[in-house]
């Protein structure tokens, strides 16, 4: 069955605390989930309140000033810190977001929860395992398929509407906070592709220069794969970068009756 | 350790084919239920303290008994779509799965006859 309650060694105990600096005015108590496995005890809730006029306005940035001058175990993935590279998607004030482009001030209240993207295996801290994700991204071949070879002296060409179309579906960063914020991916991830995944797909069916939209259907078409979409929306309405990956799962749905009518 | 690529277990057994059906019956059961549940629960409401005789007599008509018929027939069918939709989500293990949605199947067909005996015999019983 479905499971409603954390198993019993993952259940989330009080941890350290580590107060204001001495003179510190505007602070800010940030709350942040820590495990990893040589410790080999449950996951904590480590305290961190920090001065808010002594750091940068992103949660990122509260993040990467723990870790260089409170705790350096704290672990966590970043890269881009401008919301392009994904790494640092996490659950931030209950909503998976980018900590790089989320800000400190739009968490209200006093506390700023920070937790690693849910029902996902944790290999520490915030640090999630993604082999799954990456394994279904890859299933779905995203890349371009076409028989036809492309003319010698020039790209292959598009029309200002059909590149249109695509508008929507190539910004996203594959950071993963959709798919884990989806009910049915927590239940049947391991079958269910996913929102991220489902949106690149269409991405690569809706691209006029790709020639392989049947057969790229074809290996959807599953009560798994595709249809465990129950159009929650929580995909759409934690996606940070303001994508609609609900209409796109629709968009496929609607192409997989179109050709059987 | 299975030492199975991530890619190989997403892979699995490839994509079933299937599914377009189930989606496609469940909208469109759905979109017939609106207007046989507004008819099927006007017609009995109306009758609502009647007695046997009357009822029997009000809903023998074939016009509305076809109409409860189908409201039933079309009821259990998508009740029957919908509960697989839910087992699927939560019943995990493929032995639980297959027995929840056999079952699943066999209680509806046999609740559809039980119900739709019922309209028949206000139609054509003593």
């Amino acid at each position: 069955m479905a499971e409603f309650k954390l198993p019993s060694n993952s259940r989330i105990t009080e941890g350290k605390k580590f107060p204001a600096p001495a003179g510190a005015r505007n602070t800010k108590t940030f709350r942040v989930y820590r495990w990893k496995q040589e410790d080999d005890k449950n996951p904590q809730v480590d305290e961190y309140v920090i001065d808010l006029d002594e750091c940068g306005p992103m949660v990122l940035d509260a993040l990467i000033k723990i870790k260089n001058e409170i705790d350096p175990t704290l672990t966590f993935r970043r890269s881009c810190r401008e919301g392009i590279c994904g790494s640092c998607a996490m659950n931030i004030d209950g909503t998976n977001t980018l900590a790089c482009i989320k800000g400190i001030e739009e968490v209200k209240g006093d506390v700023v929860n920070i937790y690693p993207l849910p029902h996902m295996p944790v290999i520490r801290d915030l640090v999630p395992d993604l082999d799954n994700f990456y394994a279904q991204y890859a299933s779905i071949e995203p890349w371009m398929q076409a028989k036809t070879p492309p003319p010698p002296d020039r790209e292959r060409l598009q029309s200002r509407e059909d590149r249109a179309k695509i508008d929507g579906l190539y910004e996203c960063i594959l950071c993963a906070c959709c798919s884990t914020s989806c009910p049915s991916y927590w239940w049947n991830g391991d079958r269910y592709l996913g929102p991220a995944v489902l949106l690149q797909a269409y991405r690569w069916i809706v691209d006029s220069r790709d020639e392989n939209t049947g057969h790229r259907l074809d290996a959807l078409e599953d009560p798994f794969k595709l249809y465990r979409c129950h159009t929650i929306m929580n995909c759409t309405n934690t996606c940070p970068k303001g994508l609609n990956p609900g209409k796109a799962i629709g968009e496929i749905k609607k192409l997989m009756m179109e050709r059987k009518l | 350790m299975t030492f199975r690529t991530p890619l190989k277990q997403v892979r699995g057994l490839g994509a079933a084919r299937d599914g377009v059906a189930h989606w496609w019956h469940q909208r469109l059961s759905a979109v017939a239920l609106i207007v046989l549940v507004l008819l099927a629960a006007a017609r009995i409401v109306s009758l609502a303290g009647e007695d046997y005789a009357t009822v029997k007599a009000a809903l023998g008509q074939p016009f509305w008994a076809g109409v409860l018929i189908l409201f039933l027939a079309t009821a259990y069918y998508h009740f029957r779509l919908g509960l697989q939709v839910v087992i699927e989500d939560y019943v995990h293990g493929p032995a639980a799965r297959l027995t929840m949605i056999v079952l699943n199947i066999f209680v509806t067909a046999a609740l559809a006859v039980a119900s739709i005996l019922a309209v028949l015999k206000l139609v054509f019983g003593g």
